[in-house]
């Protein structure tokens, strides 16, 4: 009787322990998360204002705001979207639907993107340089830039689209074959919106990951902070703005605070999004 | 309904309505399958079938699990084009047709052999959408003409009382049994010739399998039915012809068939005895 009442109370404990370590990474992981958003809200709110968002930088960055440097993002985000982004969910189709999970092919590709997604994004900076900017005579552009950061995301791109067309029922796959649905009939109309919410994800990390970005870029697509009249301007990109000002400019703490504020704010918005549309496929939607 | 069909004397050997239909008085092969064998990966799962499927009539296939039951009935409509590693020899005649033939257009033969598997397989799409998608891929476009079909097929497997007030809902919101009797009325829709059932009432519970087994009982004569079942009773009630399938080794092999009184009354292979006497007993 004691013995049972022992293992009683030693269960207890070890269940009280775990918990008790469960809510101390928690908390941890929060403080960490807070205290850099108050840091950046500490120093960056008092210079954000509308003017901040609409007018362009000068003297360095020191004085006026951000809106070239917001336009060079968007279009570099635009290109390496428009470029990755077809590439990206074809393979991930190819490789799900229509080649055989071990034929060498698809080894290969998926050998590729494991290797792909573990480069530093410096490396790519460097090979963008090299490819993009001299040996295709882009120049420090933001095309170069945005087809860079292309090659970046083609990973995190694929993989996720991959997961996602995986996961979505065998059995929907059988039945319309044994309706006499075609293949790519059974794809269109079942098996991509059902992965729809993970592409989506997917779409949104990438967007997040873009826009955080700066060693790809440093060389690509420069650092010109003027309002760009085409895409082969150098522009400069938000996170690279963040990184100039505090690391080059004196007394340019306060707009690289303000600056710094809304990326998080645009990061925090795409991830809360992204959760969302993840959230959404457990919960299987009615497609009508 | 007349469910009091299968109420009846629970050892009565005769089939009811057996006798009744002209055409298994008069068998006329719909499906010839000579020589069927089949492997994954290598390795034999059927081992030369012969067999042939009657006009108008219910075979079951019965016997013990792994015996390639399923694996028979997705050769005939060449879903095991879909497994990776399986191969099929031998030749499969649907309407004396070579279904392995170069020619065979693959999507029309099975709308012509339709499928109901074992577990419910609704699309995530409205019960109108389950059945108005595949009628659009064949070519069949129509509003009214789609939703004439809709109707009749509901209504052919007793669902139209239950949903015709909600068929924008989701089907994944219908019950089990309501499920299969849609995936049966979305095969239906295709105006098949020969229905393969895989085990459609084993997912279900009693009374929606009571339903579904009226159900099939009712498309006897109009349609030419395979069915697998491990239900050796709802066998016996529902079917004109019986096939028994053993498997020695891994390799499935057809041991005995016939019609259905002769497998379970008279079967002349001591397995059959054995497995039927078994599962009675
Ligand atoms: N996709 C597959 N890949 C490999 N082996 C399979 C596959 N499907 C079935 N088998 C094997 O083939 C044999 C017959 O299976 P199946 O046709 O499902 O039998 P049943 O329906 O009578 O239970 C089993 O031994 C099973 O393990
Ligand atoms: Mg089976």
């Amino acid at each position: 009787m004691r013995e049972m009442k022992n293992i009683h109370t030693a269960q207890v404990l070890r269940e009280r322990a775990v918990q008790f370590l469960i809510y101390v990474a928690v908390l941890l992981i929060s403080a960490v998360f807070i205290w850099i958003l108050a840091d950046l809200a500490r120093g960056g709110i008092a210079h954000l204002s509308w003017e901040f968002l609409t007018e362009s930088p000068r003297d360095a960055g020191r004085a006026g705001g951000i809106a070239s440097i917001l336009v060079s993002t968007l279009l570099i985000l635009l290109v390496a979207l428009l470029t990755a982004v077809p590439v990206a969910w074809t393979s991930a189709i190819l490789l799900v639907e229509f080649v055989p999970a071990d034929s060498p092919f698809g080894k290969t590709v998926r050998f590729s993107l494991h290797v792909l997604a573990g480069v530093p994004s410096i490396v790519f900076g460097l090979f963008g340089n090299a490819f993009f900017c001299i040996y295709l005579g882009l120049g420090f552009s933001i095309l170069s830039g945005g087809l860079t950061l292309a090659c970046m995301l083609l990973p995190i791109l694929t993989s996720t689209a991959e997961a996602g067309l995986r996961a979505v029922p065998h059995a929907y796959r059988m039945s319309a074959s044994a309706l006499g649905m075609t293949h790519t009939a059974a794809l269109v109309h079942l098996i991509l919106p059902a992965a729809a919410p993970v592409l989506a994800a997917g779409l949104l990390l990438g967007i997040g990951r873009a826009l955080a970005e700066t060693a790809a870029l440093l060389f690509t697509s420069g650092y010109v902070e003027r309002m760009p009249d085409s895409l082969l301007d150098s522009g400069r990109a938000l996170a690279l703005h963040i990184f100039d000002l505090s690391m080059n400019v004196p007394g340019g703490d306060m707009p690289a605070y303000a600056s710094a504020l809304v990326l998080a704010g645009l990061l925090l918005c795409i991830n809360i999004t992204a959760m969302k549309f993840a959230h959404g496929l457990q919960r299987r939607k009615i497609m009508t | 309904m007349n469910s009091n069909q299968h109420t009846g004397k629970p050892d009565a050997f005769t089939l009811g309505p057996l006798e009744e239909g002209p055409a298994c008085c008069d068998p006329q092969p719909v499906v010839q399958v000579r020589n069927l064998s089949l492997l994954y990966d290598g390795k034999i799962a059927l081992d030369k079938v012969t067999l042939d499927i009657y006009k108008g009539c219910i075979t079951a296939l019965i016997g013990p699990s792994g015996c390639g039951k399923t694996s028979f009935l997705s050769a005939i409509n060449r879903l095991t084009d879909l497994i990776p590693g399986c191969r099929v020899t031998g030749e499969i005649r649907v309407n004396n047709r070579d279904i392995h033939h170069p020619d065979t257009h693959v999507q029309r033969l099975r709308r012509q052999v339709g499928m109901v598997f074992q577990k419910p397989t609704p699309f995530p799409l409205s019960i109108r959408r389950n059945l108005s998608l595949p009628l659009n891929e064949h070519g069949i476009s129509n509003k009214t003409e789609v939703a004439a079909i809709t109707g009749q097929v509901l209504r052919d497997v007793g669902l139209w009382d239950e949903v015709h007030d909600r068929l924008d809902a989701s089907a994944l919101s219908l019950s089990g049994g309501q499920q299969q009797r849609l995936c049966i009325a979305r095969a239906l829709a295709l105006k098949p010739q020969i229905l393969l059932m895989d085990e459609p009432c084993s997912a279900l519970d009693p009374l929606a399998s009571g339903v579904v087994e009226d159900l099939i009982r009712r498309l006897r004569g109009r349609y030419t039915i395979v069915i697998v079942t491990h239900n050796l009773a709802q066998a016996r009630r529902i079917a004109n012809y019986a096939a028994f399938f053993w498997v020695s080794g891994r390799a499935g092999q057809l041991i005995e068939f016939g019609r259905c009184q002769h497998i379970f009354e008279s079967p002349s292979h001591e397995l059959t005895a054995a497995y039927i006497n078994g599962v009675r007993g």
